[in-house]
């Protein structure tokens, strides 16, 4: 049928519109799959007990419990209680809801728990041409299947749990090409602050972004899946890839994912997904691969990131930039490298996939952590904890001083006690080093999972490529 | 949800570009399980020092900031976390306004379901709200304008559904049910 070429983008959302969006009312956008976690999930369903409503689709909706949930293994499994009390109620909570809601609870126990946008993927159950949306904003995350997935708020909650749809105006569509091979030791993680600090913190505000060229065919799965992550940081709700070979090679044989005759009537459909030749985007912002250096950021949002090879900047007159610095306790027209550092935390729905546990790994072997330094690593899923295991990572960072938890968001915000102390300097592969981020007072430095690990070796910032 | 019809209030002023949620309500005070209170912990981290002390330079502890109800802050307000939390701890605070050049999208739809009006103004207004914190606006949503303390009226962009939803203290929730059969003939034809 000839038409009007498409995207990725307008592709995935026709296919979802139960009606589509006039001058006076939103679009009803049909969402195939609901993530709820503790922390976003109660006051969505207490509005369902107010007005006495069921959840129209259980069998749609999956919890898990990540954000305020201990990462210490005897609060987990060795019964002593959950050092948070209000925490633990939220836990509770969620286990009542589901268990009256008839929802699916991958519970504190459950071997596939884990970080709410890693155990998607995982399971097989984050697939192609999917609407997917979760209480959080790095839901993200989920399109580098080529899903339209992005973060609700609590109330959206309640409307996709009541309904299955959401009310929603049509964003703008944001293309971002880069071409070329990324240089050793630079990382998806690297290429995603590189683009933030492009596009700055708002620039994506409005927009979908998809990710095209020839850099990002070459990533695998756990890479893209880092770079969708951080579109959020950008101000755009959701980022996507269009799905490849790659994708399907990732998703054929996990649990959730179809099997057989179904798997082969996906895929077919799958293909259909990647946007047509001359489809149109709003706006377009091209990166060349080979230029772009391992990043870092040195300030309180995601956009504030030079090479680890860089100065951090002078404030000069602007009173955002001084009082970022001030913040950090930084100084203008420093080298951010050498920059001593007190914590590096090694996880998050960013950077917690077993191929960052591997990277990492390979840093810090036959190598031990600098005297003083505390490093936490928390793997992103109970299942990518037992595969790294099996591996032996777990050895490698125990021997190097570094301590091994349960998964869950852990210090990438804080809120389960994993903190970062009032004045120190955290390497974090996490996405926010905004003010107080993993603790009161706390001062985050985000980075890819091989500079934080050479970092941690150092006791200071690290160009990885010096230790790889 | 109360509806909102009109306001006058004076501003309270945070220049601050890109003020993220994690600012409006710090992730230790997501623990909870209810919408209310949360107001006690708005911008808990600049208003309160590490003793939990009212930090006196912070701008809502100042006398002059009690009882306003519209806050003026700079480009990109709300950005990061979809956290409604935020929302509810402005409300709860006291506010029922945000004026800002830049409103992050999640943190937008998130005031639009609880009543708090996010007003989105051109640089020349915004530089002279923010240059004059505590001036006595007036919103008016049938009408979409900002009044400024001079009479001028100044219009703000906002979509008609929400405008009819905030006017009449319309939740979505019920709308969306409304729309039942054509939910039921999507999932048939899936």
């Amino acid at each position: 049928m000839p038409g009007t070429p498409r995207t990725l983008f307008e592709k995935v959302w026709q296919r979802h519109e139960v009606a589509a969006e006039s001058a006076s009312t939103p679009a009803v956008l049909y969402i195939d799959l609901h993530l709820i976690h503790e922390v976003t999930s109660p006051q969505a369903f207490a509005l369902l007990r107010e007005r006495g409503l069921p959840v129209r689709r259980p069998e749609l909706t999956l919890a898990t419990m990540d954000h305020s949930t201990p990462t210490r293994t005897e609060q987990i499994f060795g019964g002593a209680p959950i050092a948070i009390e209000s925490a633990a109620r939220q836990i509770r909570e969620l286990e009542m809801n589901c268990a009256q809601f008839g929802v699916e609870l991958l519970g504190l126990q459950s071997e596939q728990r884990g970080i709410v946008h890693v155990i998607g993927p995982d399971l097989g159950i984050t697939q192609p041409g999917k609407t997917i949306v979760c209480g959080d904003s790095h839901t993200s995350t989920h399109g580098a299947v080529g899903a339209l997935a992005f973060g609700i708020g609590t109330t959206e909650v309640a409307h996709v749990l009541a309904t299955q749809c959401l009310l929603q105006r049509k964003p703008r569509t944001l293309a971002v090409e880069v071409q070329g091979s990324l240089h050793g030791g630079v990382t998806a993680k690297d290429l995603i602050l590189a683009i933030i600090g492009r596009l700055g913190v708002g620039g994506g505000t409005g927009h979908v972004i998809e990710y095209r060229g020839s850099t990002v065919r070459g990533l695998d799965m756990d890479e893209r899946m880092t770079v969708c992550n951080m579109s959020i940081e950008a101000g755009a709700r959701a980022g996507m890839i269009a799905p490849d070979e790659t994708t399907f090679a990732y998703l054929g044989g996990r649990p959730r994912a179809p099997h057989g005759a179904e798997w082969e009537r996906a895929v077919s459909e799958w293909r259909e997904l990647p946007g047509d030749p001359g489809a149109r985007f709003d706006r377009e912002l091209c990166l060349d691969a080979s230029a772009i250096e391992p990043m870092i950021t040195w300030g309180t949002n995601p956009g504030m990131v030079v090479p680890v090879t860089g100065s951090i900047p002078r404030a000069g007159s602007d009173a955002v930039l001084a009082r970022a610095l001030d913040y950090m306790g930084l100084e203008g027209g420093a080298p951010i490298k050498d920059q001593p550092v007190n914590v590096v935390f090694l996880g998050s729905c960013t950077n917690a996939r077993i191929s960052d546990l591997r990277s990492a790994a390979g840093v810090l072997r036959g190598r031990h952590i600098a005297r003083g330094l505390t490093m936490l690593v928390v793997p992103g899923s109970q299942q990518i904890k037992r595969q790294a295991e099996a591996e032996g990572l777990d050895r490698v960072f125990r021997d190097a001083g570094a301590e091994w938890r349960e998964s869950g968001c852990s210090m990438c915000l804080g809120m389960n006690g994993d903190t970062v102390a009032r004045g120190e300097y955290a390497v974090s592969t996490s996405n926010r080093n905004f003010e107080g981020r993993q603790g009161a007072g706390a001062r985050t430095l985000l980075a890819s999972p091989l500079t934080a690990a050479a970092s941690a070796v150092r006791g200071r910032v690290t160009d990885p490529r010096e230790l790889i | 949800m109360p509806p909102f019809t009109s306001l006058s209030s004076r501003t309270v002023v945070l220049p601050a570009t890109n003020i993220d949620t994690d600012q409006i309500i710090p992730a230790r005070f997501l623990t909870t399980t209810t919408r209310e209170g949360l107001g006690a912990h708005l911008f808990a981290d600049w208003r309160y020092d590490e003793r939990g002390a009212p930090r006196p330079d912070f701008v809502l502890n100042r006398p002059a900031s009690a009882g306003c109800r519209i806050l003026v802050a700079g480009r990109n307000f709300g950005c990061g976390s979809s956290r409604e939390h935020a929302p509810w701890a402005l409300l709860d605070y006291g506010f029922r306004a945000v004026v800002s050049t830049g409103i992050a999208d999640i943190f937008r739809n998130n005031s639009l379901k609880n009543g708090l009006l996010p007003v989105i103004v051109e640089e020349p207004t915004s530089e002279w709200l923010l240059a004059h914190p505590g001036a006595e606006l007036t919103l008016d949503l049938a009408t979409a304008t900002l009044a400024l303390p001079d009479g001028t009226r100044v219009p703000f962009p906002i979509e008609a559904f929400a405008q009819h939803c905030l006017l009449n203290g319309i939740d979505e929730l019920g709308y969306l049910l409304a729309r039942t059969p054509e939910i039921e003939a999507f999932e048939r034809r899936a």
